[in-house]
């Protein structure tokens, strides 16, 4: 079991207000990531869960047990961080271990779970070496093991993937997804990269400046982004936004359209634009436009559609996923 | 051409290094020339030719036992510094890694009753010796110097835990280590190279220390230093004699220094260069 409950949680660290107010709940066996740009308060909310840090005010609950005042390890959470954390005096089996050990499990049981884990995660035959001998995802896979032997009731991941480089972070993002599969058990998972929210989460939660702003699927969110916020932070490249006679004529201060909802051709259209910058990455190319009378535009087309520097090109928007906004910057529904 | 000057550079710094290692260890190694001179010939005047005699060696020995100054040397300082290990490793856990507003004018005052002359409070710490009976006893004397090494070694403790990563240790609180097991089997461990060389200064430092473990000792507990004393005082000056106690006095500290020099050298400049 492994369910979390916020409560009217907030933090302060002597005069800023890291997080004013928080209320969440995640159910048990969920995936959920907290995204947002740095500074945003994410990782600060992971460590109030874990219990590095002491909430300034409200509660926190793990299965309905009020946790607030409990130190770290009697939550029953485990927890993976960004830089690893690994023991470097310690072998790769007594790193994995060291829970048990600190548990007081018998020797029979401890020596089970680590084959077990060193199994699961591909490292049976590194079980005798040091950290520093071993490479980053394979440090990445030790520090998980040594999540996993505790059968914790959730695992919080902080960044665990930001000091990978992008082919490894690929693989392990599949990986953490297996083994979210595979455990069922809860996960929250601190990133600030929005293809790794939107391609791991059940559900996202995206923060700003200690707030929520929405929680939902990464689908959801996707399709109807609730603020300004949300909407240029969730989908890459980000969302356009358009201001002036054109979101006016919408009935609203501020349109969004995203770069893969505008159909592009070189005859005809209802926006014109010069090609300023083209992004070829094989099956799409962005191309940064200079639009007549709107401005600048990002649009995703087909990798084949082969726009150059300079050319002239004509943009449609597809109108059913146009997105509008008030003066708040609120989405207005349809 | 480049070259040339590169290992001109070379030597002059290399023959100045030299100079200035031989400055300063030329009072340990004139020591060593008196040692093995007589006794006319070590008040003669300065010169640097003995006639090689171990005859105060032998002397030095039959005179006085060395070998029990040496013992209470060597549980004086050992004990001193295990005792302000025990001590300062806790306080520098906790400086270094929750720091509060006021830990930096703690670490500062700590560092202050190192700059008071030790002579301001001779009075009444020999006072309280007396009335304590601690007068002329190794415990007496290991703690009065636990006590006086114990800012350095807090100091030196934690400029390494500040080394060591906080994650590291958040994440054995998340693997269920308490306090004690979190400082015994991962803090503890990783710091085993700032700790070995805290430990190599803080003997040498308390072996060295003669201001208090001269005063504070006769016979029963009196170190190397007070040993080194002894022979300036009843009966005249014997400077081969003394400079022969001097030399047994140091010889077994130079040693240890010698063959840790590597460890102690990386101490000292710790966290100097990131």
């Amino acid at each position: 079991m492994g369910s979390i409950t916020l409560k009217n949680v907030s933090k302060v660290f002597g005069e800023a207000k890291v997080i004013p107010s928080i209320d969440l709940d995640i159910t048990d066996g969920e995936f959920v990531v907290f995204v947002g740009p740095s500074g945003c308060g994410k990782s600060t909310l992971l460590r109030l869960i874990a219990g590095l840090e002491d909430v300034s005010g409200g509660n926190i609950l793990i299965d309905g047990k009020d946790v607030t005042a409990a130190a770290p390890a009697e939550r029953g959470l485990a927890m993976v961080f960004q830089s690893y954390a690994l023991y470097p005096h310690m072998s790769v089996r007594n790193n994995i271990a060291f829970p048990l050990k600190m548990a007081k499990a018998d020797k029979a049981v401890i020596d089970k779970k680590v084959a077990d884990a060193a199994r699961v995660l591909n490292l049976t035959d590194y079980l005798e070496r040091r950290p520093s001998q071993l490479s980053g995802g394979q440090r990445q896979r030790v520090a998980i093991g040594r999540a996993i032997v505790r059968e914790p009731s959730a695992f919080l991941f902080d960044e665990p993937l930001s000091n990978l480089d992008a082919a490894l972070r690929g693989t392990m993002r599949l990986e953490i997804s297996d083994l979210h599969h595979q455990l069922k058990t809860t996960m929250v998972y601190v990133t600030h990269d929005q293809v790794e929210a939107m391609t791991m989460a059940d559900k996202i939660v995206v923060l700003n400046r200690g707030n929520i702003e929405q929680v939902g699927s990464p689908l959801d969110l996707y399709r109807n982004p609730r603020n300004l916020f949300v909407a240029g932070f969730i989908g890459s490249p980000r969302m356009n936004f358009i201001e002036g006679t054109y979101a006016q004529s919408k009935g609203a201060r501020t349109a969004g359209i995203r770069p893969e909802h505008l159909g592009l051709s070189k005859d005809s259209g209802v926006w014109t634009g010069t090609v300023k910058v083209a992004e070829h990455l094989g099956a799409d190319t962005f191309l940064h436009l200079d639009v007549d009378g709107i401005g600048q535009i990002t649009a995703r087309c087909d990798g084949e559609f082969g726009a150059q520097y300079g050319d002239r090109v004509h943009l449609t928007p597809d109108e059913t996923k146009l997105h509008r906004f008030d003066d708040k910057g609120i989405a207005l529904k349809a | 051409m480049a070259r040339a000057v590169t290992t001109r550079h070379k030597i002059t710094a290399t023959v100045f290094a030299w100079l200035v290692a031989l400055l300063i260890f030329f009072p340990i190694l004139y020591t060593l020339i008196t040692s093995i001179k007589t006794e006319p010939e070590a008040i003669a005047g300065f010169s640097l030719i003995p006639s090689g005699t171990f005859e105060n060696y032998i002397t030095v020995q039959t005179q006085r036992d060395y070998l029990k100054p040496f013992m209470n040397s060597v549980i004086i300082s050992v004990g001193s510094t295990i005792l302000a290990l025990i001590i300062a490793i806790p306080a520098a856990w906790a400086m270094a890694f929750s720091p509060t507003r006021r830990t930096k004018d703690i670490l500062m005052w700590m560092l202050s009753t190192k700059m008071m002359p030790a002579v301001a409070v001779l009075v009444p710490i020999y006072l309280m010796f007396r009335d304590f009976g601690l007068l002329d006893s190794r415990i007496g004397l290991t703690v009065m110097l636990m006590l006086i090494n114990l800012p350095i070694v807090v100091w030196m403790l934690y400029t390494y835990f500040r080394e060591i990563p906080g994650e590291i240790l958040e994440a054995a609180r998340m693997d269920g280590a308490g306090l004690w097991q979190e400082i015994v089997y991962v803090l503890t461990p990783m710091a085993v190279p700032g700790i070995a060389s805290t430990l190599l200064l803080n003997i040498i430092l308390a072996w060295n220390e003669s201001f208090w473990t001269i005063r504070l000792t006769t016979t029963n507990a009196a170190p190397l230093t007070a040993f080194i004393a002894s022979f300036s005082s009843p009966q005249g000056l014997f400077w081969a004699k003394l400079s022969a106690a001097s030399t047994m006095a140091i010889a077994p500290i130079l040693i240890l220094g010698w063959f840790s020099q590597k460890q102690l050298v990386r101490g000292l400049t710790f966290g100097a260069v990131k």
